[in-house]
C-alpha cells in the first residue's frame, strides 16, 4: 500500500488539480492530506513535498498542519490498525485491560506499529457501539463483548490472514 | 476621517477613531497594555492573552491586540482582578520556561523577565513542566533552542510573512508544539536563510546567533598571529544602542578604538572593501549594458539574499553580480595584498569581521570563497557579540577618544559608508557607474528615490543619454515581490539592489535587540540608524568610491583594474542551485 508510483502520483496531481479549481484552493489542503492517507496509509515526506510543490504551499506549514492532527500518520502504519475503544461504556467494562492484553500481545504502545508491519495500535473516544461494549475496531470492521482472551484469539486470527465476521 | 467614536478607559471618556483595535487606541491614549506575542509588523495572533482587557458586557477578558474598539465601549486595563488574570498568564509562561536566566545569553535584555518584572511576580506558584528537545546547533548562522520557547509565534510570523522564506512552523499541538523547520530537520538543512530575523523578534532565547566570543578572545590572546579586524557599516550606527545610547549614534571612532584594546593589531573597515565592491560591480554593469550581457543585474552583498537566490530564485543566478560581498572581499585582499605588504604568511592572519549580520557566518564557512586554500574570513561576530566583548573585557567604551583606521585597507568614501542602508549599494554604484560611463562627474550624487523604508522603491539615471532604470528591496518579502515581477517582465529594470534584512544591513539579524522601551526592528530606529550614515557620507569630502586614494592604490600596486584577471580571482564567485528539503516551492520554474 506504502510505495510511491507513478500511477499514485498521477491520481493525486488529478486530485489536486481538481482543488484547484474551486474557491479558497489553500483550504483543501487538509482533504489532500486526507486523500495522500488513503493513498498511502501515512503521509511520505516525499509526497509532503511534492503537495507542497503542486499546491504552493511551503512545506513548513503542511508540517505543521500533517503534526496538529493525531489522525495523520508521519510513518507507515501497518496492514491492520487496530482502534481500542476507550470510551466510557468501554471503559466501564474493561477496555484498558484489552488495551493492556494488546500491548503485550503485539510488544507495541498506541501509535506504533508492529516490526513485521501487520498491525498499529491506537486509542478511539465511543466508536457508537455502547450497547456491545468493549468493542475495538480492526481496519472498519467492529468487533464486541470482547475480553482479554477473545481479543487475542481475534489477532491470532488475523496473523492467519483470516477475517472474522 | 471619519466620524469619531466615544471610548471609556478606566472611568474616562476618550474621542477615538474607529476601525482599531483597543490596543492600538489605548496606545495613542498613554495607555501600554502588556504584550507580548504582538508586533506591529505582524499579523495578530492572540495567541499570549497577555494583553487582555476587561469590557464591560463581554464574558470574559477580551485580548486587546485583536478586539475592535465600539462605539461606547467601556474597558478597563488595569482592575485588581485583571492585574492577577494577567500576572497568572504570564506566570505560568514563566513556570514552563528552564530557570536559568542567570546562564542564558539574553539574561538582561529578555522580554519574558522584563514582562515577568512588570507583572510583579515575586513568587512562583506553579511548578510546571519544562520542555526538554535540545538545543539545534547544526546551523553555521543561528541556534534554535525550542526548550526556551514561549510559543509566541513572532518568529515564525517574521520568517513566513516578513522574510517569505516559510522555514519555520508550529508543529505538534497544545503543550507539545514545537517551533521547528519543516520535518523537524536541522537548521542546517532546512531552508533558513540565515539571516538572524528570528533572533531579532524572539522575546527569550529560543533562537541566539552562534557565539564566537570565547573562541576570538582566545585567538587574541595568542601572540603568533597578526590579528586583523574589520567591522561592517551599520555595526558603528547601533553599537552604541547596546551601551544604552540612542539609536542612530554613529560610534565609528569609539569601535576603532575598543577593537585595538581588544587586542586587534590592525584595524580596517568593511566600508574600504564596499567601495572596492562599487568599482568591481559598478564595472561589472557597464559591462553588461554595453556588451548586451545579462540584465538586470541584480547585487550580491547580503548573504541572506544569496542563499534566498540559490534556493527559491535559481533561474536568476546568472542576473547577480559576480562580486563577493564587501565583507569577503576585504579578507581576500587581508589575506593577500595586506600579507603581502607586510612579508608574512597568511596563514598567521586572523581575519576578524564585525557584522551586523547573521548569514555573515554563514557565508564565511563557505569553501567557494576561501583563498589560496584557506578560509578568508576567519571569524564573524555580530554587533551584539562585539559589544558584549567589549563590556566583558571591561572596555569603557562610551568615554573613548576616537580613533582612526589603520592604512592600507580602511579608508573610505561616503559611497562606502551608505553600503549599510537599503538603497545605498545602488546611490554608491550609481555614482561611480556615472562616471565610468559618461565620462563626467556626476553633480547630485543624493538619489532621494532610494532612501527611506519603502519596501520596493524605483528610480531612474540618464547615463549620456540612455535611461537606467533601477529598483531596489529589502527585507526577503520584498525582494520575492520584485523578483516576481523580474520573472514576469525582465526587461522592466537594469539594476537592482537586494538587502535580505528589512531597513538592509541597519537592521541586520545581528544588530542589538531592542531595549526597554523599543520593540525589535522599530521603523524610527531603522530610519535614525540610517541616517547616522548618511550624515557621514556627507561630512566626508570623498564621496565616491573611485576617488578613494587607497583603492587607487590598491588596483595601481596589485588588482591592475577593475575586472582584471587578479581581481577575478580574489573579488569574483559564483552561485549554484541548491535543494534544501522544505523548499517554498515556485511554480514558474517549471
Amino acid at each position: 500500500m506504502s510505495e510511491i508510483t507513478q500511477e499514485k502520483k498521477d491520481e493525486l496531481k488529478a486530485f489536486i488539480a481538481e482543488c484547484s479549481q474551486k474557491q479558497y484552493p489553500d483550504s483543501y489542503l487538509i482533504a489532500v492530506l486526507h486523500k495522500v492517507q488513503g493513498m498511502f496509509g501515512y503521509l511520505p515526506r516525499e509526497v509532503m513535498d511534492q503537495v507542497a510543490d503542486m499546491m504552493q504551499i511551503p512545506t513548513a506549514h503542511i508540517w505543521g498542519v500533517a503534526t496538529f492532527y493525531h489522525y495523520f500518520n508521519l510513518k507507515p502504519i501497518g496492514k491492520h490498525t487496530i482502534s481500542v475503544c476507550l470510551g466510557t461504556a468501554c471503559y466501564v467494562k474493561g477496555a484498558a485491560e484489552i488495551l493492556d492484553a494488546i500491548k503485550r500481545e503485539l510488544g507495541i504502545q498506541v501509535g506504533q506499529t508492529t516490526e513485521d508491519m501487520l498491525f498499529t495500535l491506537q486509542e478511539a473516544r465511543c466508536l457508537g457501539a455502547c450497547g456491545i461494549a468493549p468493542v475495538i475496531m480492526i481496519d472498519d470492521k467492529i468487533y464486541g463483548e470482547l475480553d482479554a482472551k477473545k481479543v487475542i484469539a481475534l489477532i491470532n486470527q488475523y496473523r492467519k490472514g483470516v477475517q472474522v465476521a | 476621517m471619519e466620524k469619531l467614536i466615544t471610548i471609556y478607559i478606566n472611568g474616562r471618556e476618550y474621542k477615538v477613531e474607529p476601525n482599531q483595535t483597543i490596543m492600538q487606541a489605548a496606545d495613542k491614549l498613554g495607555f501600554h497594555i502588556p504584550r507580548l506575542c504582538y508586533h506591529p509588523k505582524l499579523s495578530i495572533e492572540g495567541a499570549c492573552r497577555v494583553c487582555i482587557v476587561e469590557v464591560e458586557g463581554a464574558k470574559s477578558y477580551v485580548a486587546s491586540c485583536a478586539y475592535p474598539v465600539n462605539e461606547g465601549m467601556k474597558i478597563h486595563t488595569n482592575t485588581q482582578e485583571l492585574r492577577r488574570a494577567r500576572r497568572d498568564i504570564v506566570e505560568l509562561l514563566v513556570d514552563n520556561h528552564p530557570m536559568d536566566c542567570h546562564t542564558c545569553e539574553r539574561d538582561g535584555n529578555c522580554e519574558l523577565q522584563r514582562l515577568a518584572a512588570s507583572m510583579g511576580i515575586r513568587a512562583r506558584h506553579f511548578e510546571g513542566e519544562r520542555k526538554q528537545y535540545g538545543v539545534d546547533v547544526s546551523g553555521d548562522s543561528v541556534i534554535r533552542n525550542p526548550d526556551k520557547c514561549i510559543l509566541c509565534g513572532r518568529c515564525v510570523r517574521m520568517c513566513s510573512e516578513i522574510q517569505q522564506v516559510h522555514n519555520l512552523t508550529q508543529a505538534h499541538r497544545g503543550f507539545n508544539t514545537v517551533v521547528m523547520p519543516a520535518y523537524n530537520m536541522p537548521m542546517a538543512e532546512s531552508v533558513c536563510t540565515a539571516c538572524g530575523q528570528c533572533i531579532n523578534v524572539c522575546p527569550t532565547a529560543a533562537f541566539l546567533e552562534k557565539n564566537y566570543t570565547q573562541d576570538l578572545f582566545e585567538k587574541l590572546n595568542d601572540p603568533n598571529l597578526i590579528k586583523v579586524a574589520q567591522f561592517a557599516p551599520s555595526v558603528r550606527a547601533a553599537i552604541g544602542e547596546a551601551f544604552g545610547l540612542e539609536p542612530g549614534s554613529n560610534m565609528e571612532g569609539q569601535l576603532v578604538a575598543a577593537l585595538r584594546k581588544l587586542g586587534f593589531d590592525y584595524v580596517f573597515d568593511t566600508q574600504f572593501s564596499a567601495d572596492l565592491t562599487i568599482m568591481e560591480e559598478a564595472t561589472e554593469f557597464l559591462e553588461r549594458v554595453q556588451n548586451k550581457g545579462k540584465l538586470p543585474m541584480i547585487t550580491s552583498c547580503s548573504s541572506a539574499w544569496m542563499k534566498c537566490l540559490e534556493q527559491f530564485y535559481p533561474d536568476l543566478i546568472d542576473n547577480v553580480s559576480t562580486c563577493k560581498s564587501p565583507m569577503s572581499m576585504q579578507s581576500a585582499v587581508t589575506k593577500t595584498y595586506f600579507a603581502q605588504k607586510l612579508g608574512v604568511d597568511p596563514k598567521k592572519i586572523l581575519s576578524v569581521a564585525a557584522m551586523c549580520c547573521t548569514a555573515k557566518k554563514y557565508e564565511a564557512a563557505r569553501p567557494e570563497l576561501n583563498v589560496e586554500g584557506m578560509r578568508a574570513t576567519d571569524i564573524v561576530v555580530t554587533t551584539r557579540e562585539i559589544a558584549w566583548m567589549i563590556k566583558s573585557a571591561g572596555i569603557d567604551f562610551l568615554n573613548l577618544k576616537p580613533e582612526e583606521q589603520d592604512h592600507p585597507l580602511g579608508m573610505s568614501s561616503g559611497a562606502g559608508v551608505i553600503f549599510g542602508t537599503t538603497g545605498g549599494v545602488m546611490e554608491a554604484a550609481i555614482r561611480t557607474a556615472y562616471e565610468l560611463y559618461t565620462g563626467q562627474t556626476l553633480v547630485d550624487i543624493e538619489v532621494e528615490d532610494l532612501r527611506g523604508l519603502k519596501g520596493v522603491k524605483e528610480g531612474k539615471v540618464l547615463m549620456d543619454g540612455q535611461e537606467i532604470r533601477v529598483a531596489v528591496a529589502h527585507g526577503l518579502g520584498n525582494a520575492c515581490k520584485l523578483l516576481d515581477t523580474v520573472r514576469k517582465d525582465p526587461g522592466r529594470y537594469h539594476f537592482i539592489e537586494i538587502m535580505g534584512c528589512p531597513g538592509g544591513c541597519v537592521g541586520g539579524g545581528g544588530q542589538p535587540y531592542a531595549g526597554v522601551n523599543s520593540i525589535p526592528l522599530d521603523e524610527g530606529a531603522l530610519r535614525k540608524r540610517a541616517q547616522a550614515l548618511y550624515d557621514e557620507d556627507r561630512s566626508k569630502t570623498i564621496r565616491r568610491s573611485h576617488d578613494n586614494p587607497d583603492i587607487q592604490k590598491l588596483y595601481k600596486e596589485f588588482l591592475q583594474r577593475p575586472g582584471s584577471h587578479v581581481a577575478h580571482e580574489l573579488l569574483h564567485t559564483h552561485y549554484k542551485q541548491k535543494f534544501p528539503k522544505g523548499i517554498v516551492p515556485k511554480s514558474s520554474l517549471q
